[in-house]
């Protein structure tokens, strides 16, 4: 893949926007099938522009004038923000107070610096292949809770460029959620509270709610994959005293000898969970059994979200297609039949991308050129056995509510 | 939004001849005319001055009903409502004070009860329960001709409406017992009556049935905390849109499938309770809209005006209490009377010369409360602060203003009243330095058991103290210190306790009642025309209301 520079950005930005950039789906996605007079209309977008100029409050008519204003302005960044009462770009004409956000997606955000002070492998804005796991447990989790829980069915996650994963969530009813429902959704899905000052983050009741039974079956399947071999967070002294802060203190004595004379992680996990759940229960304010286990699974592995994001009407959050302007990557949607496949690292760059359309140009007739260009179009485009769901939600009768089967909207990662 | 006067019709009455006068306010919102383009009623009042000789009069003691038989069942099929129609027919304009004032004297228990016992244990409802049935109110399904007492209920909802919308304080106020009056009820239906009560009241909580339940047992019973054991059988599950469940599903209290809460009945009341807080938080938003035309009405703005104030607040105006206790009574006093909150300020302030803001607040409205004059606490406070050195004339441009100010001589002439329990606990705690606050609150438990043993408490007192403060009462442990204090349980306290506004100083000073004497001698200045004539042939006929108001045992003053 070509290497991304920044410096490129401005021409790369125009030749993707001008070739490469899915209006049409992009806009049928917004639009929800124009069953709600100017939802397309009302809807605010900003801008991040070279140097750093932000611009808000942008809003299109149509299509084609999203289309002319993004190839005009070339915006570094987009995102996208709430439905309003009124054209955003003329909020200032609006009489004080009457300019009120309405509706939106559910959004979440899931960065990987969150998880610093349990991975070893990486921290703040990196990330590899081996911490990557986390992101694959966090959107099987959120994701079955979102459809199982509360009943969504219209769930987009997409990568977010760098470090994290977005997820937006598109059913109608959702997007005319308050704000307090909304902080309520993110309430249930959280588990790890505390910040730096807060060794132990994890405690469960004894009552365990069905939604942390779920999560922990899926945690269950790669913690010793991710947790045990690949982060191997009981290899030394180290790292398994960060564990040992996790569980009661009349234990230590008995694991760290024993950790001493075991040989992996996995034998230590082992000895662990044995030693918890002999753990006799009449120590009162201590709890063993498997509770001590799930706690630390839960710790090191269990979603962490932030509520600032959720909870919002008026957040406004990355666009999905746009590309990050430091590593070059397109915040491409993820196919949630393929998670455990997905490769932050093979996501197309737009260097990449743009080089490839170049390189067929300059090799080949335009016949060719055109064919191969919509070839590249379509294989970052809507692929998949739905593919034909959401578009045909569109065009629908105006009986159906507009179902945008976000989820179908998809890339398939080319090489 | 529009109101109207719908109808206004009186006739004036003169002498001998007292007609009949109707009068009818309807308030109403219009609703805008691309929706629903009807009128939608918020409250209709009718009243009329019931006319005739003293004859007539006194032999009527109220209407006739007009409803019989299983009319009158089918307009009140539950003993509780959620109020969200309003009365519409013709009620006398004595039957309104009544209803008004009796709805009040059970609104005041509901609150005193609450404060005295820990709401819902055994004591708690079976003294409500005496308390509602004695001022014949509506409480238990099953008993015979429940007719008149529902009506009542709910007839003096909507007139204390009109009273309670006011203000913030008085809304929150008479929010916070019709929900504790509302609850207690709920608690006492039989749970097959549940359903039909919920759904004749527009809430769609459908019960599950045994198949869905079963097949879902586990994960109800493994999510909702409120459940006793392991048998689901014997208990009703509601299935509500998550939505609707926010207190519930935001800390996994429930158990949620496919956007359903799962709700078990116990947490239904929780969800119920917030609907009932929420509707009538806007209905009386907009009954308050709608008031300046019930006030404009020389009738009913002195009755109104009473109601609200004569049990919250303003009872602890100077003329009530003013000029009743001298300075040197107060170091006494303070051992002697006052609530511990006070005591400590009182004691802080002759130790250090000197309170700072927030203790100057809730100690000086505390005191003007008890009775001191603008006088008495100008001279109080700066003898006090010059004992700490202070000059005389710094005292006077820093400090008297702002005493003049609290008594409602200065800026805009609000005379302020004492802060309640509610507002010192919940609010402005205190720091480093401070004495202000409650000390069941705010004081360190070591602390607090330390000042109750100085305060020579017994150490059975003690501890049930700090029992109840461990289980956030504060107001019920102050009560227990007030009963530790005064040696008793003082069977008419209960009584007189109705009969107080502000609980801080409800148990240690006792403000004077208007009584329905002078209700009338009000409207009775008011009205010059020959309407007095009806006045006084009223107030012989009605000596009994005066004196049954009395028996709740108010020192008179």
């Amino acid at each position: 893949m070509e290497p991304f520079d920044p410096a490129e950005l401005p021409e790369l930005l125009k030749l993707y926007y001008r070739r490469l950039f899915p209006y049409a789906q992009y806009y049928r996605w917004l639009n929800y099938g124009g069953v709600v007079k100017n939802y397309f209309q009302h809807r605010e977008f900003s801008f991040t522009l070279k140097d750093d100029i932000y611009i808000r409050y942008q809003s299109f008519n149509n299509q084609s004038d999203l289309e002319k204003e993004m190839q005009k302005m070339n915006p570094y960044k987009i995102d996208i923000g709430a439905v309003y009462s009124h054209r955003p770009n003329q909020h200032n004409t609006v009489k004080l107070g009457a300019f009120q956000a309405q509706e939106k997606e559910l959004v979440f955000d899931i960065d990987m610096t969150d998880y610093d002070d349990v991975r070893r492998c990486c921290s703040s804005a990196d990330i590899c292949s081996k911490c990557w796991t986390l992101m694959t447990m966090a959107i099987r989790i959120i994701d079955r809770a979102l459809k199982e829980d509360f009943g969504f069915k219209h769930r987009l996650w997409v990568y977010s460029g760098r470090r994290g994963v977005h997820c937006w969530v598109c059913d109608e009813s959702v997007r005319k959620l308050s704000s307090a429902v909304r902080s309520g959704i993110v309430e249930y899905l959280s588990l790890v509270k505390g910040g730096q000052d807060v060794k132990k983050k994890v405690h469960l009741s004894e009552n365990v709610h069905p939604f942390v039974r779920k999560s922990i079956s899926i945690i269950k399947k790669y913690f010793e994959g991710y947790a045990l071999v690949g982060q191997d967070i009981l290899e030394n002294k180290e790292s398994w005293d960060k564990i040992l802060a996790l569980v009661p203190e009349t234990m230590h004595n008995d694991l760290q000898q024993n950790f001493q004379k075991h040989h992996s992680s996995l034998q230590r996990w082992e000895y662990l969970k044995k030693a918890a759940s002999q753990c006799p229960s009449n120590i009162k304010n201590e709890k063993c059994g498997p509770w001590l286990e799930w706690e630390i699974m839960l710790q090191y592995c269990f979603p962490r979200l932030d509520i600032n994001v959720s909870k919002g009407i008026n957040h406004l959050l990355k666009s999905p297609f746009s590309v990050h302007p430091k590593t070059g990557r397109i915040s491409v949607p993820i196919d949630l039949q393929k998670v455990d496949q997905f490769d932050p690292f093979a996501v197309p760059t737009i260097s990449s991308i743009c080089h490839e359309l170049d390189a067929i140009f300059t090799s080949e007739a335009e016949k060719e050129e055109n064919q191969a260009e919509s070839d590249i179009k379509h294989r970052t485009r809507v692929v998949g056995p739905s593919s034909c769901g959401m578009w045909d939600a569109a065009s629908a009768s105006p009986d159906e509510q507009c179902h945008v089967h976000a989820q179908d909207l998809n890339w398939q990662n080319p090489g | 939004m529009r109101t109207t006067r719908a109808g206004v019709g009186g006739r004036k009455v003169s002498g001998r001849d007292l007609r009949a006068s109707r009068f009818r306010f309807r308030f109403y919102k219009k609703s805008p005319a691309t929706r629903e383009g009807g009128c939608q009623t918020l409250c209709v009042v009718e009243f009329a001055v019931v006319a005739g000789n003293k004859m007539e009069f006194s032999g009527v003691k109220r209407r006739k009903p007009w409803l019989i038989g299983d009319q009158r069942k089918a307009s009140y099929p539950h003993s509780l409502q959620f109020y969200l129609q309003p009365p519409s027919e013709n009620i006398s304009l004595i039957e309104f004070e009544n209803l008004a004032i009796d709805r009040l004297k059970l609104l005041k228990s509901v609150e005193n009860l609450g404060v005295s016992y820990v709401k819902g244990t055994e004591l708690y409802q079976s003294k409500l329960e005496a308390e509602i049935r004695r001022l014949k109110f509506s409480y238990r399904e099953s008993l015979e001709d429940e007719y008149e007492p529902r009506r009542k209920d709910h007839i003096s909802h909507f007139i204390l409406r009109l009273a309670y919308c006011q203000s913030e304080d008085l809304r929150r106020w008479f929010i916070q017992q019709e929900m504790d009056l509302l609850r207690f009820r709920f608690s006492i239906l039989p749970k097959d009556k549940i359903q039909s009560f919920l759904q004749d009241s527009h809430l769609h909580f459908e019960a599950i049935s045994e198949e869905e339940k079963n097949l879902r047992e586990q994960e109800i019973i493994a999510s909702s905390t409120s459940l006793g054991g392991p048998k689901l059988e014997l208990e009703y599950v509601y299935k509500i849109p998550f939505a609707d469940a926010l207190d519930l599903f935001r800390g996994r209290k429930v158990y949620l499938e496919n956007g359903f809460a799962y709700v078990p009945l116990k947490d239904i009341v929780a969800i119920i309770l917030n609907e009932f807080r929420a509707k009538l938080s806007k209905a009386l938003a907009l009954t308050a809209r709608s008031l300046p035309a019930v006030q404009s009405d020389e009738r009913l703005q002195p009755l109104l005006n009473h109601l609200s104030h004569s049990y919250i607040g303003q009872d602890y105006s100077i003329q009530g209490n003013a000029g009743k206790i001298s300075l040197d009574q107060i170091d006494s006093l303070s051992t002697k009377s006052f609530p511990p909150c006070m005591r400590q300020l009182h004691k802080a302030l002759r130790e250090n010369h000197h309170l700072r803001h927030g203790g100057r607040m809730q100690y000086g409205l505390f005191l003007k409360g008890i009775g001191l004059t603008l006088e008495q606490a100008l001279q109080f406070w700066k003898q006090e602060f010059i004992k700490g050195k202070m000059d005389p004339d710094k005292f006077d441009k820093g400090y008297s203003y702002n005493i003049r100010h609290s008594f409602g001589k200065e800026g805009k002439r609000t005379d302020y009243t004492p802060f309640s329990c509610l507002k010192i606990i919940l609010t402005n705690p205190p720091s480093q330095g401070d004495y202000h606050g409650c000390p069941f609150r705010h004081s360190d438990p070591e602390l607090l058991k330390q000042k109750l043993q100085s305060y020579k408490i017994t150490p059975g007192g003690i501890s049930q103290i700090l029992d109840l403060v461990k289980g956030t009462h504060y107001q019920v442990a102050c009560q227990k210190y007030f009963e530790m204090t005064h040696n008793s349980r003082d069977p008419d306290l209960d009584n007189r306790r109705l009969l107080t506004a502000c609980p801080v100083l409800g148990m240690y000073a006792l403000p004077t009642m208007p009584t329905v004497g002078t209700i009338f001698k009000d409207i009775v200045l008011r009205e010059q025309c020959v309407v007095e004539t009806a006045w006084m042939v009223y107030m012989t006929g009605r000596r009994d209301l005066e004196s049954s108001l009395e028996d709740g045992g108010t020192e008179a003053s």
